[in-house]
């Protein structure tokens, strides 16, 4: 049976003893030192820092454990299935690990000749994408998905101040079933959400996206296939709709995975593309990043991506740093983008070529219509929205109906699942599913795991259904059982870091 | 396709695999899943893209093309302005690479997430501790975009329409910032210096803070290196105005330089990436963000927060995320940022940095910086015709060296250091900051020894006496 390990692992700071060091810097010489004299004296008195910040004194050997037995209480790709939808949490390969490493040390000011490779390697990623998504230039600026749609934000609010129009075009449309970030995205750049209805197949309702459109329209955020994993066929449609408005239509690429070498969002009439590099293209999400959010555009809004974009100079046979674009929108962050993340990227695609990424997308899509299959059985989880049809990469589970019949909910669903030993699925999203279990599994899976998978489900229903208490206290077997969301929150007892902790002892019937 | 081989990536590319499998669903061929994309839109071709490489190629073809660069390692290097060489412990690398953290993600599942949770909230109190402020985020995506992040959250605080920035201040952060605030018609208006000292001209911020200033942001150490010595009277001019003070810092100098929780600021961003992160040719980096503990305050601001809480049972004390209805995935288009994916790989790889370091280890650090800087600051003003620093005031790690009397170009120096001694010179600001004439911004820190620095003292002295101009 699945056992986390639980290591009474204090926090950090409460840790250590008086003088040990973990960390040796390298002598200064003797001669020098004379030289220059006191430097701490050079600043004036009421620049210098008198008390030393609380930092905990720690051995190497400490520091080393302290992290290993914090590695142990956390779960990753690397342990098991992942499924948590609209997050392709695929597997990393470790070659782009290792290769990665060779960035390291290269400084983003460093002298063009000095750094053609790597040059070479995003110019040449940075083609590779422009080719996946059928757009006509990319930039590997953004350092997240978000940020690439906060760009792509930015670039439809040039358009239209480049044509004149930015005044009036002042509403960004948004299906109810888009990601948080979508609405958050295009507020940060100057836009009114409006929000557009699903119809009762989960896509967007034609009529009503008609009747949002209007000269007030500055584009549409598309995520396609959507959140619940359903091909928005209507997609020329609704694309004809937004242009014929005079609005862009942005593509999220957070579901781009079902679609590797299938079809293209640009030649599905995408003016502009996001790319999630940490979910499409199998770089490690961190633990929350860093990812990398590459934007590719159609040819008339090129002119607008953020400078610098990586160039080739046919005659000199030199890559370059293309800052030369008077019509950018600047920069979205410092430098040039996540160049670790983005070399791990490139090492993928060029393992799995055009036909593994093909493969990948297909496998992806199988694995989840699979699990739709077996699911489907499951007493008390439902599949909402058009039953027959395909799903894509995911699919989205109701377990409305066990909690009308168990009181057990998908919340509880999916703290049980932590216990069998695999991450649970997103839950309570999209909005437009009531109790939603939203289950990706990836191409990284084999398909004795899809039926473990399925078998554990079963299990949880049995439970809900014979000992729904059993279910609703989960879980037992991870680090912690259920946690106190709302003390951690409440102003009266939110506890943001230790300084606060000191300043207010607020946790109290807690273990030492 | 008939393939030869499965994939190692892709467990059930076995073509049998998939027969059973699409058997169960009913189905013949994959096709029949994608039945639903318009036939118009389907690829007709395979994507112009290489083919399938086994690793050994691609291990080959990668390395390849990383060998036509050269890093510091290969060569003697004194670059900075906004990433630094500083030295990575090889327990840092070692942490950040076991797989339970780099192969998670954003613990929405707490109850089995709590090391990345509990370092999370290290990351978080180690800031604070460094930075004498309350509250910390769990990242956000660099110094230049957290700039502009905190720009927004005055705003939101306080609905004004200007906001103060001082002239010397990192061309792509300004630039940044100018992204970020455009869309709200905030204006950014500039802040001159003093010409001897560099430091923020007191006056002009007087005349230019009013109550239509939502912040007044200052760095510290500046971009050009040298420390601005005025924060306590700049903090009172913009509280004096309520207008928000926010402090732009190198974290690795908050050993020895007074932290900007004692001098009134408000907010801090800064990069984090000399705390452990390699440079990585400029990302990812680590936009570290703190304020002050007012509930008003926290409420606005963007990006993740870890908070310390116990089990329902208080049996245990744990964490997970806090006020998350300041997010986008619950408050949507009211949200105070978009951002999602961070950067939390980066903030362990700080946590644990930190942790090596110590108070000790970063006070020293921060000694040990200066001493080498100034040593570079004291050999190249001996060579004729070179001025360094430009401004007379403390340096911490980075300074201005200017070549006018020399007689030569900041690039023809630069060329010649490069092309005839192997050594990376610093950045050429002389289009950046044209009223300083031929100057280049350069950086010492730890990494480089003494006979490093000689070696450029040398160098340099060779190069400006060598040719004309």
């Amino acid at each position: 049976m699945f056992k986390q390990a639980c290591w009474d692992e204090p926090v950090i700071l409460g840790l250590g003893c008086r003088g040990r060091r973990g960390c040796i810097l390298p002598a200064v010489k003797e001669e020098a030192r004379k030289r220059v004299g006191d430097v701490l004296t050079s600043l004036p008195p009421k620049l210098r820092r008198k008390t030393l910040p609380r930092l905990p004194e720690l051995s190497e050997v400490e520091v080393v454990r302290h992290f290993t037995r914090l590695s142990q209480m956390n779960y990753g790709v690397d342990l098991g299935f992942y499924p948590l939808g609209s997050c392709t949490m695929k597997y990393n390969p470790k070659i782009a690990d290792l290769l990665a490493s060779g960035v390291a040390e290269l400084h983003p000011y460093q002298d063009e000749s000095t750094v053609q490779g790597a040059l070479e390697i995003l110019y040449t990623l940075s083609k590779w994408l422009a080719e996946i998504t059928g757009t006509h230039e990319v930039s590997l600026q953004p350092a997240a998905g978000a940020q690439g749609e906060f760009l792509g934000a930015l670039i439809m609010r040039a358009c239209h101040k480049f044509n004149g129009d930015i005044g009036k075009r002042t509403e960004l449309v948004v299906p109810d079933s888009a990601h948080g970030t979508n609405p958050a995205s295009g507020t940060m750049a100057g836009f009114k959400t409006v929000v557009v209805p699903s119809d009762e197949n989960g896509c967007v309702d034609l009529k009503a996206l008609k009747a949002a459109v209007s000269e007030r329209t500055a584009g549409l955020m598309l995520t396609n296939p959507n959140t619940l994993g359903i091909f928005e066929k209507n997609i020329a449609e609704i694309a004809e709709t937004v242009h014929d408005a005079g609005g862009l239509l942005y593509y999220d690429g957070a579901n781009l995975n079902a679609i590797l070498g299938k079809v293209r969002p640009g030649d599905m009439g995408f003016d502009i593309v996001h790319i999630n590099i940490h979910k499409t293209f199998g770089t490690p999400h961190g633990g929350g990043g860093p990812g990398a959010g590459p934007i590719g555009v159609c040819r008339e809004l090129a002119k607008f991506l953020p400078v610098p974009c990586v160039g080739y100079d046919e005659k000199r046979k030199r890559y370059f740093l293309d800052y030369d674009r008077p019509e950018s929108i600047g920069k979205v962050r410092g430098f040039y983008g996540n160049v670790a993340v983005l070399v791990r990227a490139y090492a993928y695609i060029l393992s799995l070529g055009a036909e593994g990424l093909e493969e990948a997308a297909e496998t992806s899509v199988l694995n989840a219509n699979y699990l739709v299959k077996k699911l489907s059985q499951i007493r008390g989880f439902e599949l909402p929205y058009a039953k027959r049809r395909p799903r894509k990469h995911e699919c989205v589970f109701s377990a409305k109906t066990l909690y009308k019949e168990t009181g057990v909910r998908a919340l509880d669903v999916a703290k049980r699942i932590l216990d069998y030993g695999m991450h649970s699925p997103t839950t309570y999203f999209p909005l437009i599913v009531d109790e939603a279990l939203m289950i990706e599994p990836t191409e990284s899976v084999e398909k004795e795991e899809l039926d473990h998978f399925v078998e554990v489900l079963k299990k949880i229903s049995d439970e809900a259904y014979s000992n729904p208490d059993l279910v609703k206290r989960a879980p037992q077997n991870v680090a912690v059982t259920r946690l106190d969301e709302v003390k951690a929150s409440h102003p009266k007892t939110m506890t943001l870091s230790w300084r606060m902790h000191r300043k207010r002892n607020v946790i109290k019937g807690a273990a030492p | 396709m008939p393939k030869s081989h499965s994939h190692p990536y892709i467990p059930n590319s076995v073509p049998e695999t998939k027969l059973e499998m699409m058997r169960e669903i009913g189905i013949r061929d994959v096709e029949e899943l994608y039945a639903d994309v318009p036939q118009k839109f389907r690829l007709k071709q395979r994507l112009n893209l290489p083919k399938p490489t086994a690793e050994h190629e691609v291990r080959r073809q990668v390395e390849a093309l990383l060998s036509k660069n050269k890093s510091c390692r290969d060569m003697s290097f004194f670059l900075g302005a906004g990433c630094w060489p500083h030295h990575v412990p090889a327990v840092v690398d070692s942490i950040v690479q076991r797989t339970e953290f780099l192969t998670s993600y954003t613990p929405y599942q707490p109850e089995v997430s709590q090391g990345m949770l509990q370092a999370m909230f290290e990351y978080q109190s180690m800031i604070c501790e460094i930075t004498a402020m309350d509250v910390a985020n769990s990242s956000l995506y660099d110094w230049a975009s957290g700039l502009g992040e905190a720009v927004r959250m005055a705003v939101r605080l306080n609905n004004r329409t200007n906001v103060l920035v001082p002239k010397i201040v990192h061309p792509e952060r300004l630039a940044t910032l100018q992204t970020y605030v455009e869309p709200l018609g905030l204006r950014i208006k500039s802040v001159g210096y003093d010409s001897e000292t560099g430091l923020l001209s007191l006056d002009e911020l007087k005349r230019q803070c009013t109550d239509k200033t939502a912040a007044v942001y200052v760095e510290n150490p500046s971009y050009l290196g040298f420390v601005e010595t005025q924060v306590e009277e700049i903090a009172e001019t913009a509280h004096h105005n309520n207008a928000l003070f926010i402090v732009g810092v190198d974290p690795i100098s908050l050993g020895v330089l007074k932290p900007p929780g004692e001098y009134g600021a408000d907010i801090v961003v800064g990069e984090g990436q000399p705390l452990g992160n390699h440079m990585n040719y400029g990302g990812p980096l680590l936009g570290v963000f703190a304020c002050r503990g007012e509930t008003e305050l926290i409420r606005q601001m963007p990006g993740r927060i870890i908070g310390m809480t116990t089990t329902q049972d208080r049996s245990r004390n744990g964490f997970c995320m806090a006020l998350q209805t300041r997010e986008q995935h619950i408050r949507r288009e009211r949200a105070t940022s978009n951002i999602c994916t961070n950067e939390a790989l980066c903030a362990l790889t700080s946590a644990t940095y930190l942790a090596l370091f110590g108070p000790q280890g970063l006070r020293e650090l921060g000694e040990t910086i200066m001493v080498k800087a100034r040593y570079a600051m004291q050999l190249l003003s001996e060579i004729r015709g070179v001025r360094a620093p430009v401004f007379e005031s403390p340096h911490f790690k980075e300074f201005t060296v200017n070549f006018d009397k020399a007689g030569k170009a900041v690039k023809n120096v630069h060329q010649a250091l490069l092309k005839q001694h192997g050594i990376h010179g610093g950045k050429d600001i002389s289009g950046e900051f044209p009223e300083l004439g031929g100057t280049a911004l350069y950086c010492v820190t730890e990494t480089h020894s003494e006979e490093d620095i000689e070696n450029l003292a040398h160098a340099l002295k060779n190069v400006l006496s060598g040719g004309r101009r």
